[in-house]
């Protein structure tokens, strides 16, 4: 068959098939201490993944490496065919439009207001030719099940689960191709955790995002991602593993031979009170001694 | 874990080599925790300046920090002034009038004011009441994860936190610090004048012959370099703030007490400066008596 015939399939593939989102052999370490190890994923586009892993084993940092909020002692960050640690500023300021991050505790800016906070992205960025900001904020207000009185309020008047449906407010503004949530139900009653849920399921179908969940929660996990991936802590891990433990569907993990994936998914403490009352006295390995030290604010543009 | 390198200490000499090397051990690691912390400083600095060129700062922010900075400051700038101004009477009344100089009281408190308790005190005050304030909002912002929503979106939070309040101080604390000199003049006056009954006359005879506007420009001047170092110490405590709310406090704190610190061995540096400059301009020097 002709050479270009073949590269016109290649490129004409469906685009599902194709990683919107790859990491290369990602390595994160803070002085001596490895955080990540070469971790190696691929995510296609309109995925939804659900990244679990004990408390420590470091999901958040990995979720910001994937936007360039920490970046890698060694590997790569693929989006979108570029490599985000190779973007200049302004490069990389125009991805960050096409990114939306909901934050653990949504970090929602105290000194504004609700409305300034939904706004914020616009106006970092402007607003979408032939959109009106005020529409978009109440838009958004309205998907994420807020009523339009609280925009004048300040986050320290909503509860958490209404700061974290302004997060997702916030996050979409923009319409990003890639949605990451942190810890979305990490603190919030059984009714509003399946409400978090309902609205990343109909944020996915309605924007056709790819979404990156961390999540503890093993129900949210299951019901809401088409592909688990378990990390683990470098420092439990025997030489020469691999820090993802698994990798598949929903389905599959309940089925995995691995012990460590079985007891974090039932939940069982297993050996692993023991070995905490053993090592009383001794400093917890996973430990951080600093707030993000590689933290990249230096390179941002406006 | 440190091996020991004296096993066998058992003589006074040992012992001895022992307890130095203790000692050697402690101080190196403080000296380079201090240089560490130094460099990491400058280099928050440089990304600051560098961000300041390549981008203005949004207006709102800006005037926001102008605001909390100059205006919410004056009060409090020209309350203290006015004490120290009338502290200064106080003090040196006596003295002086012991060798029958109290007339030229003025002279002393307002040289004193103007070129080092003017800049000196409207720093403090700004240290105190801005510079801790500002540690917390954004040690706050930092352990909130604020400031990486901020990256997220991309706003870069040097340039949107740190390039407005580092304007605000280095811009408005010359003016904070002449209403310190002006308040302290005043209240020096006050008490020397309404209260101990030296001539008014002069009184303000002797406060224009000696206090020039080389002395004014000395603390402005120094001011500014004041300012510079509460924004950078402040907002770099703050973007490395520990988790918690005991992370914040020490971040608070330790703008203070940094600023503070660093603000009085500036002083000493501009002044040696500043005088060398008086000298070379005019070397026939200060005629104060």
């Amino acid at each position: 068959m002709d050479e270009s015939i073949l590269t016109q399939l290649a490129t004409s593939s469906p685009p599902a098939t194709r990683p919107i989102l790859e990491t290369r052999k990602l390595s994160l370490q803070f002085g001596r201490q490895v955080i990540l190890k070469d971790i190696s994923v691929q995510i296609k586009k309109g995925e939804t993944i659900a990244i679990i892993g004990e408390s420590g084993c470091r999901k958040t940092m990995f979720l910001k490496a994937l936007v360039g909020l920490l970046s890698p002692t060694s590997g790569n960050v693929i989006f979108d065919g570029q490599d985000i640690n190779q973007l200049d500023d302004r490069d990389m300021t125009n991805l960050r439009k096409r990114f939306g991050f909901v934050f653990q505790n949504a970090a929602l800016f105290d000194s504004m207001t609700i409305s300034q906070n939904i706004a914020f992205p616009l106006r970092q960025h402007g607003v979408p030719k032939g959109k009106s900001a005020q529409n978009l904020i109440t838009d958004r207000l309205a998907e994420v099940g807020l009523p339009a009185n609280v925009l004048s309020k300040r986050p320290s008047q909503l509860s958490g689960g209404m700061r974290k449906r302004v997060g997702l407010a916030r996050a979409l503004i923009l319409e990003p191709d890639l949605l990451l949530y942190d810890e979305p139900t990490t603190g919030l009653d059984p009714i509003m955790s399946d409400i978090i849920n309902e609205l990343m399921m109909r944020t996915r179908k309605r924007y056709s995002v790819t979404s990156i969940i961390v999540t503890h929660d093993m129900h949210s996990a299951k019901k809401v991602a088409d592909r688990i991936i378990m990390l683990y802590p470098f420092s439990r891990l025997e030489p020469g593993e691999p820090q993802i433990l698994f990798d598949g569907s929903p389905e599959s993990i309940d089925k995995t031979r691995d012990k460590r994936v079985k007891q974090f998914v039932n939940g069982e403490a297993g050996e692993r009170l023991m070995e905490m009352l053993a090592s009383k006295g001794k400093s917890h390995p996973d430990t951080l001694n600093q707030v993000d030290p590689n933290s990249n604010y230096g390179r941002d543009e406006e | 874990m440190a091996t020991d390198p004296f096993p066998n200490a058992d003589t006074f000499f040992s012992r001895l080599f022992k307890s130095l090397h203790q000692v050697a051990s402690v101080w190196g690691t403080v000296v380079v925790e201090a240089l560490t912390t130094l460099g990491d400083i400058s280099l928050f600095a440089f990304q600051m300046f560098a961000w300041m060129v390549r981008a203005r700062p949004k207006r709102e922010t800006l005037m926001a920090n102008f605001y909390a900075v100059g205006v919410l400051s004056l009060p409090v700038v020209a309350l203290t002034g006015t004490f120290i101004g009338m502290v200064l009477a106080i003090q040196s009344y006596h003295q002086f009038k012991n060798i029958g100089l109290e007339t030229r009281l003025g002279a002393v408190i307002n040289m004193s004011l103007v070129r080092e308790l003017g800049p000196v005190l409207a720093a403090t005050m700004l240290a105190g009441r801005v510079g801790s304030a500002m540690a917390a909002v954004l040690g706050t912002m930092r352990v909130t994860e604020q400031i990486d929503a901020l990256a997220s979106m991309g706003a870069n939070p040097i340039h949107y936190l740190v390039v407005p309040r580092f304007l605000a101080c280095v811009l408005l604390i010359p003016a904070l610090t002449v209403m310190a000199d002006f308040m302290g003049i005043v209240g020096g006056y006050f008490y020397s004048v309404i209260v101990l009954g030296i001539d008014h006359a002069q009184y303000l005879r002797n406060s224009r012959e000696f206090v020039g506007g080389f002395d004014l420009f000395t603390g402005v001047f120094k001011s500014v370099f004041f300012g510079a170092t509460i924004a950078i110490v402040s907002c770099y405590r703050g973007f490395h703030c520990q988790p918690g709310a005991e992370g914040v406090g020490r971040a608070a704190t330790a703008a203070f007490v940094q600023s503070f610190v660093m603000i009085l061995a500036l002083d000493i540096v501009l002044n040696i400066f500043l005088d060398a400059v008086y000298f070379t301009i005019w070397p026939t020097g200060a005629k104060l008596f």
